[in-house]
């Protein structure tokens, strides 16, 4: 704080006066003795104060005026008083990775009109938003390429394309954000917030459990209890736990007969099981030709191990004679067996 | 599908990140006025006491948020967790500053040991600056001051500030204390101000070595023959006796750096340029050595001029056999 604006007055000494601050500072008093009422030391500081105050007057008023509606305004000129700063400079946005590129191209921003000609109506329209320009929706025909895949839509495609784009600029606007705010420089009316913990390992992100589990939790819970859950006391709007299990439909004890008669339908459905009437629609082809394949592949591995052995064991080892007729008659033996078991 | 793709990718290498921007624009303004810019206006400041408060500390803090009504934030509970001299005590109000956005701190406490205390302390980056704790003594609250109504100072006018005393440059604590006042006592750094709103002044005088006294005064200008109108105090606001007590300073690192402005530049040393009070400024040139061999000498060598004169004679032989052949012809 150095800025001596010399003002000699009667004293001789010279005040430092900052007109930036409106400020003016004595060094040079002193109080010899201190005045012995209060009145007197405050009439004394007064006077002291005024002259300090008269000094910077002398130096406000004297500055270069405008005239304006509610009195002469005065251009302060910058306060000489140095002071610590309340946060810190603010530093320089980093380019983003567009800008480096376009600087090292030497490609400079053209100024874009708000409305462009439309072509095809023959009107102007708005470069984006409702009714725009180059909309996906307002191409009639799209002229089939060469490198076309038949199968494919074309104006799902451009649409796909379209997501693809604005993902990509999302991506690298986020980039562009973590560059500066490793630099602290991210503006000011932006956060980046953390949407989920890394991953570490083989584990799985925490999955976000529903509203309905969450209702479940307490019922399942309570399950535990000796009594089933039965009666715990429950907080006001609890609902009560759904049943857990399989759902055991009664059929009615009165019902009348006819086409619509369930529990005929029921006798009819065991009974065609048993004597297999559709007997057709029974056979699991599929499984039929594992099994076989599987008997087959036993057999052979058998009559391997049969060859290396000797004889004495082979009695109680003997492969199976059945296998060859059941191999022979495949469709209803396999069958037969299915309802046997 | 390419979604999930993305977000996988974005798994493996680092945390997930969303951008979050304000979708109100009184959101967004509110936010971009607690950016840090490249000029500072003014500082807020945040009035708030301790466990217990005496009936001299109330008046003295209510008074000092009346002073500064555009820019204070008041808060009139009892805060136990602030110790502002102690390393852990804070940390509340560091929080408080950072919600508030208030650089300047006023808190008051009362004990035996330290009876009327006022803290006054600031903020770099909401983190603490520097503290003076100071004595009240001797209050004189507004309403004690008889003085004609019509004078008092309007809310929010910029002050002029003066101190008086030698105590303020010799003594370490009061040196800290007038850079703090300066502080708290400025309002808003303006460009321009309008001479006829200029009506209050604050007068700040060391009696002892470490005792102040501050009182707050409005002005009257009374017409004089010049420009200039001449000045009359009267004193209106609060007055009492700071008593310095304990004081810390900024870290020189931290110093430094709170100090720095947009324009400071680190000084280019012009190198070989001094300066001189009686010859003015002095330049030094630095020749290096002669090489006598290789210098080309200026005059040229007989022998050289010799060859010349020889090689023009035989060019003007030649010119003129060539043109007694022609005539000849």
């Amino acid at each position: 704080m150095e800025m001596e604006m010399e003002m000699e007055m009667e004293t001789q000494k010279p005040f430092q006066v900052d007109v930036g601050n409106l400020l003016a500072f004595n060094p040079f008093h002193n109080f010899s003795s201190l005045p012995t009422s209060r009145d007197e030391l405050v009439k004394e500081c007064l006077e002291e104060g005024t002259k300090l105050i008269q000094a910077v007057a002398d130096g406000l008023f004297n500055l270069p005026s405008t005239e304006d509606v509610d009195g002469p305004l005065v251009k302060l000129p910058p306060p000489a008083t140095k002071l610590p700063r309340e946060k810190h400079l603010p530093k320089p946005k980093p380019p983003t990775k567009w800008e480096e590129f376009a600087k090292k191209k030497g490609i400079t921003k053209r100024k874009k009109d708000k409305v462009v000609w439309d072509e095809q109506t023959g009107t102007w329209k708005r470069r984006f938003g409702y009714d725009r320009v180059h909309d996906d929706k307002d191409i009639p025909i799209i002229e089939a390429k060469m490198t076309d895949e038949p199968g494919e839509d074309p104006f799902a495609k451009r649409q796909d394309d379209k997501k693809k784009r604005v993902e990509k600029q999302e991506k690298n606007r986020l980039q562009n954000l973590k560059q500066a705010a490793k630099l602290g420089a991210l503006p000011s009316h932006v956060q980046l917030a953390a949407t989920a913990l890394p991953i570490t390992g083989t584990q799985a992100p925490p999955k976000k459990v529903t509203k309905d589990e969450l209702g479940n939790v307490a019922g399942m819970a309570a399950t535990s209890t000796a009594s089933g859950g039965k009666f715990d006391r429950k907080l006001p709007g609890e609902k009560p736990a759904k049943k857990q299990g399989k759902h055991r439909k009664f059929l009615p004890v009165v019902e009348g007969s006819g086409i619509g008669s369930r529990e005929k339908e029921q006798t009819d459905n065991v009974l065609n099981k048993l004597i297999s009437k559709h007997s057709h629609e029974i056979l699991n082809i599929g499984k039929a030709v594992t099994m076989y394949n599987v008997k087959k592949e036993k057999k052979a591995r058998n009559r391997k191990n049969q060859e290396g052995k000797s004889s004495s064991t082979s009695n109680k080892l003997k492969p199976k004679k059945q296998l060859h007729k059941k191999a022979a008659k495949k469709g209803p033996e396999s069958s037969k067996k299915r309802k046997a078991k | 599908m390419s979604n999930n793709e993305q977000t996988l990718r974005f798994c493996s290498s680092a945390i997930m990140m969303r951008i979050k921007t304000p979708k109100n624009g009184r959101v967004r303004r509110e936010l971009e006025k607690r950016a840090p810019k490249l000029v500072e206006t003014g500082k807020k400041t945040l009035i708030l006491q301790g466990t217990k408060t005496s009936g001299t500390l109330n008046g003295v803090l209510s008074e000092i948020y009346h002073l500064k009504k555009g820019g204070a934030v008041r808060f009139t509970r009892k805060n136990d967790n602030i110790r502002p001299f102690e390393s852990g005590g804070e940390a509340s109000l560091e929080f408080f500053s950072l919600k508030t956005d208030c650089s300047l701190f006023v808190y008051g406490s009362h004990s035996k040991k330290r009876p009327n205390n006022l803290v006054i302390g600031r903020m770099y980056d909401h983190h603490v600056y520097d503290l003076v704790e100071v004595g009240v003594e001797n209050f004189k609250s507004i309403e004690s001051f008889n003085y004609d109504k019509k004078m008092a100072p309007r809310v929010g006018s910029k002050p002029f500030i003066a101190f008086v005393g030698e105590g303020f440059e010799n003594v370490d604590e009061l040196k800290h204390l007038k850079e703090v006042l300066l502080d708290l006592l400025r309002g808003e750094v303006v460009e321009n101000i309008n001479l006829a709103g200029v009506d209050r002044a604050y007068v700040c005088t060391a009696i002892s070595l470490n005792k102040v006294y501050l009182t707050h005064c409005a002005l009257r200008l009374k017409k004089s023959g010049t420009v200039v109108p001449r000045m009359e105090l009267v004193e209106v606001g609060p007055s009492m006796d700071l008593v310095v007590r304990r004081h810390r300073l900024p870290n020189e690192g931290l110093r430094k750096e709170a100090m720095r402005t947009a324009k400071d530049q680190p000084k280019k040393k012009i190198k070989n340029v001094s300066s001189d009070a009686i010859e003015g400024t002095i330049g030094k040139i630095y020749i290096p050595d002669q090489k006598v061999g290789d210098v080309a000498l200026p005059n040229k060598a007989k022998g050289v001029k010799r060859e010349r004169r020889e090689a023009k004679k035989k060019e003007a032989n030649e010119r003129a056999s060539k043109k007694q052949r022609e005539e000849s012809e």
